[in-house]
């Protein structure tokens, strides 16, 4: 399965990547599971080390226990600061 | 109705107010500006670079927006937020509601600035003495928007 994840601010300059596609195997089922998986297999140390991760699934915040399927954009990111 | 906007450039205050207070209906027209702050707990801020998620961005403040309509009477809402560089005393972010009466307008545009704060996604780096720093997200915001959970 393919998935488009995007990263944000302080957590894009961490990782040097603003984006990447990945296609994990189809156990990992959630956004948590998609970030140990990150972390453990693609070298993104920085997700397990973030203060207060933020997710995003399709666009819309989500929790770690919400699901991520084929074609899904997910996007990780540190707590929102606009206004 | 309404209308989101997420742009670069300034924007002129009065001019969008006229327009969002045109057309006979609305009493109330009720706003709240946003400004860089010249300094913050640290000391003096030189400049800052507001980042957003293209596309989640217009999709959470017309979430936002929508669920104000749902909480009060309200005849239009406008967002402007901008992004990109910015230096102490420019204007950040827009938000405003016509409505037929005072309250409705006051209590919406609170509530969508509330939640814009903790939902919408921007990031701040700040350019300080010190170097550049991304701004931690307080505490404080996060209770502003709890206030509203039914």
């Amino acid at each position: 399965m393919s998935i488009e994840i995007l990263y944000f601010a302080g957590l894009r300059e961490a990782l040097g990547v603003d984006r990447e596609t990945v296609s994990p195997p189809a156990e990992v089922a959630t956004i948590g599971a998609l970030r140990d998986w990150l972390v453990i297999h693609g070298g993104r140390a920085a997700l397990a080390s973030a203060r207060n991760l933020r997710c995003a699934v399709n666009q819309e915040m989500c929790g770690f226990d919400a699901t991520v399927q084929a074609g899904d954009e997910v996007a990780f990111f540190p707590p929102v600061t606009g206004g | 109705m309404a209308t989101i906007r997420v742009q670069r450039e300034d924007f002129d205050v009065g001019q969008e107010l006229a327009a969002l207070g045109d057309g006979g209906q609305v009493g109330a027209l009720a706003s709240f500006v946003g400004l860089v702050r010249g300094n913050d707990a640290d000391g003096a801020i030189a400049g800052m670079e507001l980042e957003h998620y293209p596309g989640m961005t217009e999709k959470s403040l017309k979430a936002i927006v929508a669920a104000a309509a749902g909480r009060w009477r309200i005849l239009d809402a406008l967002v402007i937020h901008r992004f990109g560089p910015l230096r102490p005393g420019e204007r950040i972010v827009l938000v405003a509601v016509s409505s037929a009466h005072r309250g409705d307008a006051f209590a919406a545009c609170e509530y969508i600035m509330d939640r814009l704060k903790t939902d919408a996604p921007f990031w701040k780096k700040e350019t300080t003495a010190e170097g550049r720093r991304w701004v931690d997200a307080r505490a404080s915001d996060e209770a502003a928007a709890a206030r509203w959970l039914d």
